[in-house]
């Protein structure tokens, strides 16, 4: 396996793999976020209590879970940087955390959407909230932290670092509702009890995940793209490359 | 369908603003990256392109300073 894997640390590899995946995620993205997005709106039934302002749901579930997705991703990089000091590795930490943070603001912004008509409020300090607030500073912490070094080695290993250390923000993210009272429902796709939402919700709830995962995926391959390039952009390769017009 | 007409639709039974408002940021927030993705990788290859012209440009200069 490690042998199969190997070729990929080269950035020229890595660079081919990225053009070869984005296709698909690309199609995902877009079949899984049309259909999930006119299911949700106007084919789901509407909701015994909250009637319509639940279908907030399609974006505010997938886009939580990513944003918690991305940083797991983000992390397993950060820790494959430090181990092994592969590169690829730290520039695809760099390439994910913009689209995390993406991720947990749309996330933040629909929760807050969904808390004004059912809670009576924009926004309350409640543990769930509160941590996926701090989420978006980590992401933003990690970029920050990136750019701030004029040596892309040290700075590199600083954003590794940190993201590393923020993992402990995601268990308490995800038992936050179970830990603390709070405002926040409990979970509504469970993996071993049956989920609290009807099929005729569940379906383009899933489909959304998709869309979302989706979307993740190709941008975050599209920036990982652009950090090898800007990384390489002395190399031979890269030069051949431009030159041909990709 | 679960909506009669557009209005309807578009209502949302009431809550509109704030389904719609979560909708259109979202919608904001994903185009705008990924456009701003797409926008950084054409810039990066404008610079090296400009970089190997430049690059040209400074070897025919030296060669016919030679001449």
């Amino acid at each position: 396996m490690w042998k199969w894997l190997h070729p990929y640390a080269k950035a020229e590899r890595a660079y081919q793999l990225c053009n070869t995946l984005m296709p698909y995620f690309a199609v995902v993205t877009v079949v899984c976020l049309v259909v999930g997005w006119v299911w949700g709106l106007a084919y789901a039934p509407a909701d015994y209590q909250q009637k319509d302002s639940y279908r907030i749901i399609f974006i505010h579930v997938p886009s939580a879970i990513l944003s918690m997705g991305a940083y797991s991703s983000m992390a397993i990089a950060a820790v494959i940087a430090l181990v092994w000091q592969i590169r690829n590795a730290e520039l695809a930490v760099i390439a994910i955390a913009p689209v995390g943070a993406a991720m947990t603001a749309i996330a933040l912004i629909t929760g807050a959407a969904w808390g004004k008509p059912m809670w009576g409020a924009w926004w309350v300090w409640d543990a769930r909230l509160t941590s996926e607030l701090i989420l978006l500073f980590l992401y933003l912490g990690v970029l920050s932290l990136y750019h701030a070094f004029e040596d892309k080695k040290s700075a590199g290993r600083a954003a590794c670092i940190l993201a590393v250390v923020g993992v402990i923000n995601l268990p308490i993210i995800h038992f936050s509702v179970e830990w603390w009272n709070t405002l926040h429902q409990g979970a509504t796709i469970t993996k071993f009890d049956t989920s609290a939402i009807d099929s005729s919700m569940l379906w383009p709830l899933l489909i959304n995940i998709a869309a979302f995962a989706g979307f993740v995926g190709v941008v975050t391959l599209i920036r990982l793209k652009n950090e090898i390039l800007q990384c390489e952009r002395h190399r031979p390769w890269v030069r051949e490359l431009v030159g041909r017009g990709e | 369908m679960q909506f009669e007409s557009l209005n309807e639709f578009l209502a949302m039974g009431g809550y509109g603003f704030y389904v719609w408002l979560s909708f259109g940021s979202c919608a904001a927030i994903l185009l705008a990256l990924f456009f701003s993705s797409l926008r950084d990788g054409s810039k990066l290859r404008h610079e090296v392109r400009a970089q190997m012209k430049r690059e040209e440009r400074i070897k025919k200069a030296k060669q016919q300073e030679q001449v």
